[in-house]
């Protein structure tokens, strides 16, 4: 008999004043009594309409059914046959917009917490002491390059090694996780967490190369030079965008990747290492997405008194997820709604004192629907800070594309790739935000399955000429 | 883990430190004016610095860097043998060289370690080379002998008087161009402050001055743009546009403010290099 409760099993948690001064994982997640219950609210419908709510496919209602009768082993089985990151995704998966939204129970209530769930599992085994070792399966032959280490490469390296391909990831940086290390803070996705999934792709015989940068370090051409047989190209949208406001190469202005790379990817947060931060006590984001209120929720936990969100619009419109809203707001973060900056404003040695706001009315509706923004005359006022950090978005890297000849961009510099991940170079496969423009993670996830798929078929048919 | 194959120190107070890593990837391409970024170990920041010089076939970098912050300190005792955690590249754009005859370079301080590896690849590129090195004293000169063999003519000078000519590289630099000496480019590396001295000797005669610069910087690769230098108005990260630009476009105002801004918390670093490991973290 199911579970007819309206609601979720509500989600363990740090109490917040005792969190906003702390660095672990906020959501701590449930327990096996909880995860039972919560599965048990699952219809096991006939058509189940979460899964294509999945870019990747989890075959959620048979995991969730392993779930309800206590075998989380299986229920493992089931979601890694699909999907190589479960513990990330029931961290960071925006899943009120995915496969919650299209659950049946959500119509009266709220939906099952597939999420909560898909994690409950993965953390299960994760902790399981004596778990039966991963194996490598066996090599077909065929060598193939991953540029990126991101949710993307990850994939698409997991993917292609389960088929049996030969697979080498190229990683900017000396530690492998993209955004999952340098940009996503510790307190909503810890950083071992993304290290065990890595150390799994690694038994299973997925090879990594850190500190080599495509397009500087070697090139794309260079690669099928030294025998790979394809390439594809999950290099993340790691380009900060500013606002090109006057005052913005102030002291204490940061791109929000340098701020979240200092502290997440460098840990700046901690004594016992050398990269420095600042302690502000003032700290205005600029944004209204995700990555701000990861900015936000960052300098509250290194000490600021205040810290502000900034955005041009309203709340309806803020771009991140509503519970990364809550937990902001539950962590005192000050939402300075309706507000776009003008200019930065600072001190003789350069140093910010302040961010110049004009306020907004909503006005028409743009193309995509949401309310155009508009400047009321003459409400200009000044938030008094010492650091401003700048979260409005990030564009794909140029370093690839400016190295690699008759590699097609999109106007917004992305690589210009189609639906299944074919970019304009034979051989060459893209996917995830180096195409799209910054995105979540799981649609990069998504794009690194479709790549892999896609690769697996361009080297058969190779083979067969 | 990258193995140091070669360190020597190139001056006798032991401030300027060579060091040759085996980083095959980085040899492979690494051309003068880029940079690479290394990590002493897991605990360490990332710091970047200027290619020195290369060996293709043995897949080796070199590196030089002056002991200034706790983590070039703690590079120095790093010894012959033993490895570092992590060094990426190469970064950065190669310093232009294209149709160039006649060039001055002018070195300050650890800046000659950079400008050098620029004065050697122009000189064996066939272009008559005047370098200028400068230096505070005579126990921090460094590559003498290096330096005469890269360039045409070679003029060392000290603050003090100590060692070769008294006086700064801008005074040299004005007697030569005074003198008639017809540069069609000049390079000038070394601090801030000299740099921007440079680009005020050479502004009157029009000569094109390209600096090198290094900002504040974590990835290198144009991600987090902490390396923002104003050039013509326009917002530059140092990183992949630069590191070399137009000294005559150079923001210094902002660029010197910027460098200086972790100045507390570095001081408060260095005061906690242990003295009894010698600066080594885990002694």
């Amino acid at each position: 008999m199911a579970n007819m409760k309206l609601t979720k099993n509500p989600m363990p948690e740090q109490d917040p004043e005792v969190r906003s001064h702390n660095f672990d994982e906020v959501a701590l997640g449930y327990t096996a009594e909880m995860a039972i219950d919560e599965a048990k609210r699952c219809l096991n419908c006939r058509n189940p309409l979460c899964r294509t709510g999945c870019p990747v496919s989890v075959r959620i209602p048979e995991f969730i059914a392993k779930v309800a009768e206590g075998d989380f082993d299986a229920a493992y089985d089931i979601i890694t046959s699909t999907n190589s990151l479960p513990a990330v995704c029931g961290r960071v998966c925006p899943q009120e917009r995915q496969c919650e939204s299209k659950c049946v129970r959500g119509i009266k209530g709220e939906s099952v917490g597939i999420g909560r769930l898909e994690r409950f599992v993965a953390d299960y085994h994760m902790a399981k002491e004596n778990k039966e070792p991963v194996t490598a399966p066996a090599s077909n032959g065929h060598k193939i390059a991953v540029v990126g280490s991101g949710p993307s490469g990850l994939t698409c390296a997991g993917d292609l090694r389960k088929k049996g391909y030969d697979v080498t990831i190229f990683e900017a940086f000396h530690k492998a996780g993209g955004v999952l290390v340098y940009g996503i803070p510790q307190f909503r996705l810890p950083k071992e967490i993304v290290a065990a999934e890595i150390e799994n792709l690694k038994a299973m015989g997925v090879e990594v190369v850190n500190n080599a940068i495509i397009g500087k370090s070697l090139t794309v051409d260079e690669l099928f030079e030294d025998g790979y047989e394809a390439v594809f190209i999950g290099s993340g949208a790691g380009l900060p965008q500013f606002l090109h406001i006057p005052g913005e190469n102030m002291l204490g202005v940061y791109s929000a990747n340098e701020f979240l790379t200092r502290v997440n990817l460098m840990k700046a947060y901690r004594d016992d290492y050398d990269t420095p931060i600042k302690k502000f006590k003032n700290v205005a984001i600029v944004g209204g997405g995700n990555v701000a209120m990861d900015a936000a929720r960052v300098a509250k936990r290194l000490g600021a008194d205040n810290v502000y969100i900034t955005y041009r619009r309203g709340k309806e419109e803020l771009p991140a997820r509503k519970e990364e809203v809550e937990h902001a707001e539950a962590e005192g973060i000050q939402f300075m709604l309706l507000n776009n900056p003008a200019s930065i404003i600072g001190d003789e040695e350069g140093r910010v004192t302040g961010l110049e706001l004009i306020k907004q009315e909503l006005g028409e509706p743009d193309a995509k629907g949401r309310r155009r923004p508009q400047p009321i005359e003459g409400s200009n006022w000044v938030l008094p800070c010492d650091a401003v950090v700048i979260a409005i978005g990030t564009s794909p890297n140029p370093l690839i594309k400016s190295t690699t000849k008759n590699l097609d961009t999109t106007p917004k510099g992305g690589i210009a790739a189609d639906d299944k991940g074919k970019t304009s170079r034979e051989g060459v496969f893209a996917g995830g935000d180096a195409v799209t423009g910054a995105a979540t993670v799981i649609l990069a996830m998504g794009a690194g399955k479709t790549g892999a798929k896609s690769i697996d078929k361009y080297i058969k048919s190779k083979s067969k000429k | 883990m990258y193995k140091v194959v070669t360190k020597r120190f190139l001056n006798e107070a032991k401030s300027i430190c060579l060091f040759e890593i085996e980083a095959p990837l980085i040899a492979r391409h690494c051309q003068a004016g880029q940079f690479v970024i290394f990590r002493l170990d897991e605990h360490g920041e990332r710091v970047p610095v200027s290619v020195a010089g290369w060996d293709r076939e043995k897949g080796t970098v070199t590196v030089m860097v002056q002991a200034a912050g706790r983590t070039t300190r703690m590079l120095h005792t790093v010894e012959q043998g033993d490895y570092i955690t992590d060094i990426v590249g190469p970064l950065g754009h190669e310093t232009e060289m294209e149709g160039l005859k006649k060039v001055a370079v002018v070195g300050g301080g650890v800046g000659c370690a950079i400008a050098y590896p620029i004065a050697k690849e122009m000189h064996a590129r066939g272009i008559d080379v005047t370098m200028i090195a400068g230096f505070r004293s005579k126990d921090i000169v460094c590559l003498k002998d290096e330096m005469k063999a890269a360039s045409n003519k070679l003029i060392i000078c000290t603050d003090d008087g100590s060692y070769g000519e008294k006086g700064f590289t801008t005074q040299f630099l004005k007697n030569e161009i005074e003198a008639g000496e017809k540069f069609d480019r000049v390079i000038a590396i070394g601090p801030d402050i000299m740099m921007k001295f440079i680009a005020e000797t050479t502004r009157p005669y029009g000569i094109k001055t390209i600096i090198s610069l290094d900002p504040i910087m974590v990835d290198g690769t144009g991600m987090c743009g902490g390396c923002r230098v104003i050039v013509g108005g326009e917002t530059k990260f140092a990183c992949v546009d630069g590191p070399d630009f137009d000294a005559h476009q150079v923001d210094f105002d902002s660029l010197l403010k910027r460098s200086a801004f972790y100045k507390t918390e570095e001081a408060e670093e260095n005061k906690h290099i242990c003295r009894m490991t010698g600066g080594k973290r885990n002694g």
